[in-house]
């Protein structure tokens, strides 16, 4: 429902199908509320009152977030202006253990006895359930850090920026487009503000200012002779950056034989201008011939492959069946990694997770069960070596301390294990992007992301993209279209072929990264160089209906 | 929380727009309670309850809307929220597209989307409920992953225009995973009612247990082109992408699977199998929905697909004044008109084939097409001479909706069912499909 949500509020039907959106949802507010900020001293009040009332009715532990989520949606399409809507949703949940067992509950009435009454349902709902554990929750120890802040280095607050300068340039990005030939633009500006206050029993008290922004665009172009119609989205990333994001400087660009990419920031305009002309070519673009090709992914595409087939089964929480109804298990299975020796991947594929690289959507200070957030190897040399884990499943890792990867998408919502950034590690021979080019005999060069399905154990995945080039000895001859490939995770990334190097490293992500019962949606990002895969299977995708 | 009744909603209402100084004022209000309880390993795991409300006011002075939201109903509050919505529209660039809003509305009597039984549950019956489920995994010695979710609440709107609207309204949902210990099999059923009383979830829990048994065993068979049964579950993540992408203006605008050479859509044409008849109810008794929708447009029954045809499509208000058209909402679920077997009949008639009990992981590859890829999963099952003769390994199927609806060769009865996607409740059939497209093997389970 709320991805529907999404779709009815920025009205972009068809074009946001393709995204893989799940929001979060709050209140409409005025621009000027979204710049007030509630007092730490007000916050850790609230907070000891409902410390103290799931204390009194028998909580063993009890940590409590204070949150205020804004969100700023500015949706525009052609000449037209559609929505302007802030929103925000403050509340606190609670979350306690009593009798062993997890309790939660939230309310949005910040009155001492709603909070109360907020932390006594949470105490009776864990006493309640804990006649249905097979054994008590086990905590990894965490030291209290006493009162402490982080906030998110960005250089310009986008809630700062007067509505009309952001609807000034997504008119100008729609402008540019039509110019350029498309028959439709919906352009969307999209600014997330999280401003959350964590407390528990451990002596934490942290205050947490982050911030995101996502400008993008789908711009359709039909031919009215044969009524067909194809689409480029836009080459942007969701960042967890300030409004600098959409201040591209020469040294953010990188030139390609297949048009601008943009690297840490984005040139919104111009790429509306490259899309237009793009657009045209997919339409006239060949059909592509199934079969086995060479794939050069550029980052803006391998984010999405990563998050699903490296991302997602190294969820320590899949991996142990507790979302095998609904996200799925894993089939990283603990005796791969305790065997020191699963080659998930071959030699050149090193991943790190990291919850704390700069711009990127998932750092934090700490997370949301008050740990210090750090960076540590998933796959080494091509080895499964660790998996991404929180406090109350550090223990089965035989960890001394939880990873720091708990997050919950709101205070309404109970906190669990989340993805961290997981990124792909540059090459560290030198190879730029035309060198890796120059050695394939037969390959499609990918760009931007599309179309992404993967099982519920991560082995079978299917992906499309943006724009697909097609290389033949060594050099780009022509745009293809109706690319889609398809791959078993492990065969995958023991294909990698070549990966370019540190300087063309950049961030992809996804502001909806969808798991959990109620689902909740959590923002990651993912890095990579250009990467080469050989001998992947290529489908076809056109239909006749 | 309070769950508003009608007459308390209207004075809430009616006191709110009491303080409007604009053109035209509309409000929303909303509130409401749930709860849920999530297990996994044979365990509870997480669990929780939220209580929310608000009460939306959107102003406007000509084509200029500004919109505001509070969730303190006290006389200051409310003062506050319309006058701040009032200074967003005085700030707002005025929207070519903007509708005055409808004036008074004759809805149909009230539907039954409100149980007392629901509204009423406690944190013990819903333990309870997840305490009949986990026996049945452990009787079985198999591995038990489920989700129990209930909600209560009321929605309202009126505006200056004399449009008054209230409905409140109930749910629950049960989804259950059952694994075998060895990881090889796994099964799952999914319910959603308005009544928790119709749910019985140690039958539910009983169908996954012995889907998870009997799948343990999967052979790889090649993929291809096959005759399969669909259950209602995996007919539901294929159709609703019909649904969502019905809209008209997307349709004339030449960029939906509605839209044809020279500017043309498909309205009338035969596209599926006759046999196809698909529309939504808001007084149909197995799935009661509210009476209107988000902007106060009655929901009445509409007939979407007629005999393989789709008749019409939903439309905004400003679409639908444009173009002539009767301005019909989205509708909150969706009927297909099913047949008089029985999913075991359907299996019996077939000589070969794949039961498809569940798919998953959807997304649409080309939306010209509605071209869908995704997976099968817990438990799919070969056919052979009207027998299940053997679980089989999960397949990607590259397939679409309307492809697969033209390839129908029969259908069972329909029954309440949730989209394990969307969560959107519909009334729907097995369905029996030749030449549905499975294009690689997964080894998935």
């Amino acid at each position: 429902m709320k991805r529907r949500n999404f779709i009815y509020l920025t009205g972009v039907g068809a074009a946001a199908a393709m995204m893989p959106s799940i929001p979060v949802w709050g209140n409409e507010i005025s621009p000027e509320a979204a710049l007030e900020y509630v007092d730490p001293a007000v916050k850790k009040l609230i907070a000891d009152v409902a410390l103290n009332a799931a204390k009194s009715k028998g909580a063993t532990y009890t940590d409590v977030r204070i949150g205020r989520y804004l969100n700023q949606f500015v949706v525009t399409r052609e000449d037209k202006v559609q929505n302007i809507v802030n929103t925000e949703s403050y509340g606190v949940g609670i979350r306690v253990i009593a009798n062993g067992s997890w309790g939660f509950a939230a309310t949005d009435k910040m009155d001492n006895d709603s909070i109360a009454k907020a932390a006594a349902l949470a105490v009776s709902i864990a006493k309640e359930n804990s006649r249905l554990l097979t054994e008590p929750v086990q905590l990894a120890p965490q030291k209290g850090y006493g009162e402490v802040s982080w906030k998110a280095p960005i250089e310009k607050n986008a809630f700062e920026v007067p509505v009309k300068e952001k609807v000034d340039l997504l008119l100008s990005v729609n402008d540019a487009a039509m110019k350029g030939g498309a028959d439709y633009v919906n352009s969307i500006l999209f600014l997330v503000n999280e401003q959350k206050y964590f407390a528990s029993t451990d002596g934490s008290y942290i205050d947490q200012d982050i911030h995101r922004i996502w400008p993008t665009f789908f711009l359709t172009k039909i031919n009215k002779e044969t009524g067909k119609f194809e689409t480029r989205n836009a080459l942007s990333a969701p960042t967890g950056m300030g409004y600098e994001y959409l201040d591209a400087k020469p040294q953010h660009k990188i030139k390609t034989a297949a048009g601008t990419l943009y690297k840490g920031r984005y040139d919104m305009l111009e790429d509306a201008k490259q899309a237009a002309s793009q657009v045209g070519d997919k339409l006239k673009a060949k059909t592509v011939e199934p079969g086995k090709y060479d794939l050069v992914l550029d980052p803006s595409h391998l984010w999405l492959t990563i998050h699903e087939s490296t991302g997602h089964p190294t969820e320590l929480d899949r991996v142990l069946g507790y979302e095998a109804n609904f996200a799925g298990t894993s089939f990283l299975t603990l005796d791969k990694w305790e065997s020191k020796k699963f080659n998930y991947g071959n030699k050149l594929v090193n991943i790190k997770a990291d919850k704390t690289q700069v711009g990127s959507l998932g750092a934090v200070g700490y997370d949301d069960e008050g740990v210090k957030c750090g960076e540590w190897d998933v796959v080494k040399d091509g080895v499964l070596v660790n998996y991404q884990a929180i406090r109350d499943q550090a223990h089965i890792l035989g960890l001394t301390a939880s990873q720091g990867c708990c997050y919950a998408d709101n205070w309404s919502s109970v906190q669990f294990q989340r993805m961290a950034n997981i990124s792909l590690q540059p090459g560290k021979e030198k190879l730029s992007v035309d060198d890796m080019i120059k050695n394939v005999e037969k390959g499609i060069y990918i760009i931007g992301d599309g179309s992404f399905s993967i099982d519920q154990q991560r082995y079978n995945f299917q992906f499309g993209g943006q724009l697909f080039y097609e290389i033949k000895e060594g050099k780009i001859v022509g745009m293809l279209k109706d690319v889609a490939y398809q791959a078993n995770t492990q065969e995958f990334w023991n294909s990698c072929g070549a990966i370019c190097d540190a300087n063309d490293y950049r961030l992809g992500g996804s502001f909806f990264d969808g798991k959990g019962q109620p689902s909740q949606s959590s923002a990651v990002s993912h890095g990579s160089s250009t990467t080469r895969f050989n001998g992947v299977n290529v489908i076809n995708t056109a239909r006749k209906i | 929380m309070t769950i508003l009744n009608k007459e308390e909603a209207k004075a809430l209402l009616e006191k709110v727009l009491s303080y409007s100084k604009a053109d035209e004022c509309e409000i929303n209000l909303s509130g409401g309670d749930g709860g849920n309880i999530r297990y996994a390993r044979n365990s509870v795991s997480t669990s929780g309850g939220v209580s929310q409300s608000s009460l939306v006011v959107s102003s406007a002075f000509g084509k200029k809307l500004g919109v505001a939201t509070i969730n303190e109903f006290d006389e200051e509050s409310l003062k506050k929220v319309v006058k701040r919505s009032e200074e967003l529209a005085q700030l707002a660039p005025e929207n070519p597209e903007f509708m005055s809003f409808l004036g008074p509305q004759t809805y149909g009597p009230d539907t039954p989307t409100f149980s007392e039984v629901t509204a009423s549950l406690t944190p013990k019956e819903r333990a309870d409920a997840v305490a009949q489920s986990l026996k049945v995994s452990k009787d079985n010695n198999l591995n038990a992953a489920g989700f129990l979710e209930d909600s209560k609440g009321y929605t309202a709107m009126m505006n200056s225009k004399g449009l008054f609207a209230y409905n409140k309204s109930t749910s629950v949902a049960f989804n259950v995973t059952m694994r075998t210990n060895d990881g090889k099999g796994s099964g799952y059923a999914t319910r959603g009612y308005n009544d928790f009383s119709k749910l019985d979830t140690k039958k539910d829990t009983t169908v996954a247990a012995k889907k998870a048994s009997m799948s343990a065993t999967a052979k790889a068979i090649e993929p291809g082109k096959y005759t399969v049964i669909l259950e209602p579950t995996a007919v539901a993540v294929m159709l609703e992408n019909i649904f969502f992408a019905m809209d008209a203006r997307q349709a004339d605008e030449g960029r939906s699977f509605m839209s044809k050479a020279g500017g043309k859509t498909k309205i009338g044409e035969q596209m599926m199998d006759a046999k196809v008849n698909i529309y939504s109810d808001p007084y149909n008794t197995e799935l009661p929905t509210g009476t209107w929708s988000g902007d106060g447009r009655p929901q009445e029954k509409i007939n979407w697909i007629e005999k393989g045809a789709v008749k019409n499509l939903y439309s905004s208000r400003y679409w639908a004044q444009k173009t002539g058209i009767k301005a019909i909402p989205q509708p909150d679920g969706a009927i297909m008109q099913g047949g008089t077997k029985t999913l075991e009949q359907l299996i019996k008639e077939t000589e070969k084939g794949i039961l498809v009990t569940r798919l998953w992981y959807i997304r649409q590859v080309d939306p010209q097409t509605l071209l869908l890829t995704g997976l099968t999963r817990d438990g799919t099952f070969y056919i052979e001479n009207g027998e299940i003769k053997f679980p089989v390994k999960n397949f990607r199927f590259n397939e679409s909706p309307i492809i697969m609806l033209n390839n129908l060769e029969d259908m069972g009865i329909s029954e309440r069912t949730v989209s394990a996607e969307s969560n959107v409740n519909y009334l729907l059939p097995p369905l029996k499909v030749r030449d549905f497209t499975f294009t690689s093997l997964s080894d998935a389970v």
